[in-house]
């Protein structure tokens, strides 16, 4: 699994106060718990505190300084075209990697941004919504995935270096997203081969729900079954983690070990 | 696009480089080193990846003279099978050997029971004799190899020697013993690759490094096994070469003590006359053990036959041509 670290965001409380206070270090520590627990990659958001024209200034502020304790994938999180610019290249200085979050498959959205792909060989995130919102069936979601494929192929990016996203709805308010999401990851995984990767922000799926690292834990478990191999989550939560990593133990894409939790964390 | 799709596997993991031995530069007193490991890709499969460094053969010699060698063996060597240094300047001197892999046979309390400082002595006197790297060997029996290796890994402070073999139940000493003088370390697993993984983790909680760690998944010979070993080799590398960095480390095969144990080696003509020649079937017998493990990623092979010594070191440098 490509576990991207989602816990660097204005969003949340601490991060937002650094922001705002321009102090470095909460960035710097995040970055290097998020890692040691087994992060793969960093999202990077702004979050909503920093008024609109700043956000440019804010997320290379918060990218450098990421990159000031790492040289892991960081995956901009931005709608915003310009945003994502600033934020690229400052991520992939010195040819180091970086992901865009996100692009929709609205045409002109979609065409700019993979070019933005291409200029910084980046990955790339395309979300399962168009000019028409989210697309809420399986049959919806994949033509827009095939949508966003063609596109990234138009500009010369592999397919695996896409990640489609079929878009994660709260449990308590779309109690059938799931299982549509379930069924649209099988089938993203047919969409090409070498197949694109599939990759979901999984907390959105317990906002508001109790018991919201159960819900995370066994929907992360059945969706890597159906073919997941990314996710957007927060790795310092120990108990998903393990449910990740024996769920692939499971599906024998490692060796196990009796020490298989830890190995796993020595990578 | 083509109209054949590319069918060239696309790998992201690489293979640790794991150093032998240490020169007066880096705080021993050997005169050469062998560095192995490095390979991004299935053995020589250059075409997908890099092998660049070939596998290297260690000669086996012993603390006492063998008494249970097939007679090719022991003609091949001569007088000296009775006193390892010779046996060990034999071996560099005359066949060209890289590395020596010196097993204390006769530190096992039912042949011979040397103590811990003989075994100290010998491995003294085997690296004054050369100046090649060497892996020090205990008799796989446990509570004397704890007794004697460390005596051994002092004894060999800073040469950076192969200790081993380490086990899943049997490893604390050794590692430390390691740690402290400065050597790398043997890994055996018993043809299980669950083992092999848990014992890379154990021996590195330690702090020993990744690299500095050789497995040794056991070995069988042709005719013994030899499938099932290949197999289990070869599925540690595929889980290497896909990122699984804890299986990333090097492989030794003991082909020698294999191969020249099978009674299709030993066996004398006047036994079984459809076999052919003894003098030639041995040596044949480990050559054929050898270059199978070869093609499963091996990247040490300890041999006996200084003729089938010769042979796979051809094959190989045959096999690392570009």
């Amino acid at each position: 699994m490509f576990v991207i670290g989602e816990r660097i965001n204005g969003m949340f409380t601490a991060i937002g106060d650094a922001i705002l206070a321009k102090d470095p270090q909460p960035i710097r520590a995040m970055a290097e718990q998020q890692i040691a627990a087994g992060a793969n990659a960093l999202d990077i958001n702004v979050g909503t505190r920093v008024p609109k024209a700043e956000r440019p200034a804010v997320m290379k502020w918060l990218v450098e300084n990421t990159r000031e304790v790492t040289d892991i994938c960081l995956a901009i999180d931005t709608p915003n075209l310009e945003v994502m610019r600033v934020g690229l290249e400052a991520a992939c200085s010195k040819g180091r990697p970086g992901m865009i979050n996100s692009t929709t498959g609205q045409a002109d959205k979609l065409s700019a941004f993979m070019k933005l792909a291409k200029e910084f060989q980046a990955r790339i995130i395309g979300l399962s919504i168009d000019e028409n919102g989210v697309a809420s069936t399986a049959d919806a979601k994949v033509e827009i995935g095939m949508r966003v494929l063609a596109a990234a192929m138009e500009v010369g990016i592999a397919t695996d270096e896409v990640y489609l996203d079929p878009i994660t709805l709260p449990l308590n308010c779309a109690q059938d997203a799931p299982g549509i999401m379930l069924e649209t990851i099988r089938q993203f995984k047919l969409l090409s081969d070498p197949a694109p990767h599939v990759v979901i922000g999984l907390s959105n799926l317990s906002q508001g729900a109790t018991e919201r690292g159960l819900i995370n834990r066994a929907f992360l478990v059945m969706a890597i079954q159906a073919g997941l191999d990314a996710s957007i989550h927060d790795p310092l939560d120990e108990e998903l983690m393990n449910a990740m990593i024996t769920a692939e133990l499971l599906l024998n894409k490692m060796i196990y070990s009796d020490s298989y939790l830890k190995a796993y964390r020595q990578r | 696009m083509s109209i054949l799709d590319d069918a060239k596997e696309k790998w992201t993991g690489t293979i640790n480089e794991v150093t032998i031995g240490a020169t007066k530069q880096d705080g021993g007193t050997r005169t050469s080193v062998v560095t192995v490991g490095g390979a991004g890709a299935l053995p020589f499969m250059n075409f997908e990846g890099p092998t660049p460094r070939a596998p290297v053969v260690a000669m086996e010699i012993w603390d006492r003279e063998p008494d249970d060698w097939a007679q090719p063996l022991v003609d091949a060597f001569g007088p000296v099978l009775k006193s390892p240094a010779d046996w060990a300047r034999k071996c560099v001197e005359e066949f060209g050997a890289e590395m020596l892999c010196l097993k204390l046979a006769g530190t096992h309390p039912d042949f011979g029971d040397a103590t811990p400082a003989q075994a100290a002595e010998v491995v003294k006197s085997v690296l004054k004799a050369v100046g090649v790297p060497l892996i020090i060997w205990g008799c796989d029996h446990d509570e004397k190899d704890n007794e004697v290796l460390p005596r051994c890994s002092q004894a060999a402070a800073g040469e950076r020697c192969l200790l081993g073999a380490v086990k899943e139940d049997n490893y604390k000493t050794l590692v430390a013993s390691c740690l402290a003088d400065g050597h790398t370390i043997l890994g055996l697993s018993p043809i299980d690759i669950n083992i092999a993984k848990q014992i890379n983790i154990l021996v590195s909680e330690m702090g020993l490094p990744l690299n500095r760690i050789v497995m040794y998944p056991t070995t069988g010979a042709l005719g013994y096994g030899i499938e099932y070993a290949h197999s289990i080799q070869e599925r540690g590398r595929l889980a290497a070469l896909s990122g699984d960095k804890i299986m990333s480390l090097p492989v030794l095969c003991m082909v020698g003590s294999e191969a020249w144990r099978t009674k299709e080696a030993k066996a004398s003509q006047q036994e079984n006359p459809a076999w052919g020649d003894e003098k030639t079937r041995g040596i044949y017998w480990e050559i054929g053990t050898a270059s199978t493990f070869l093609q499963a990623g091996s990247d040490i092979l300890v041999m006996r036959h200084p003729a089938a010594v010769a042979a796979i070191r051809k094959t190989i440098s045959e096999l690392m041509v570009k």
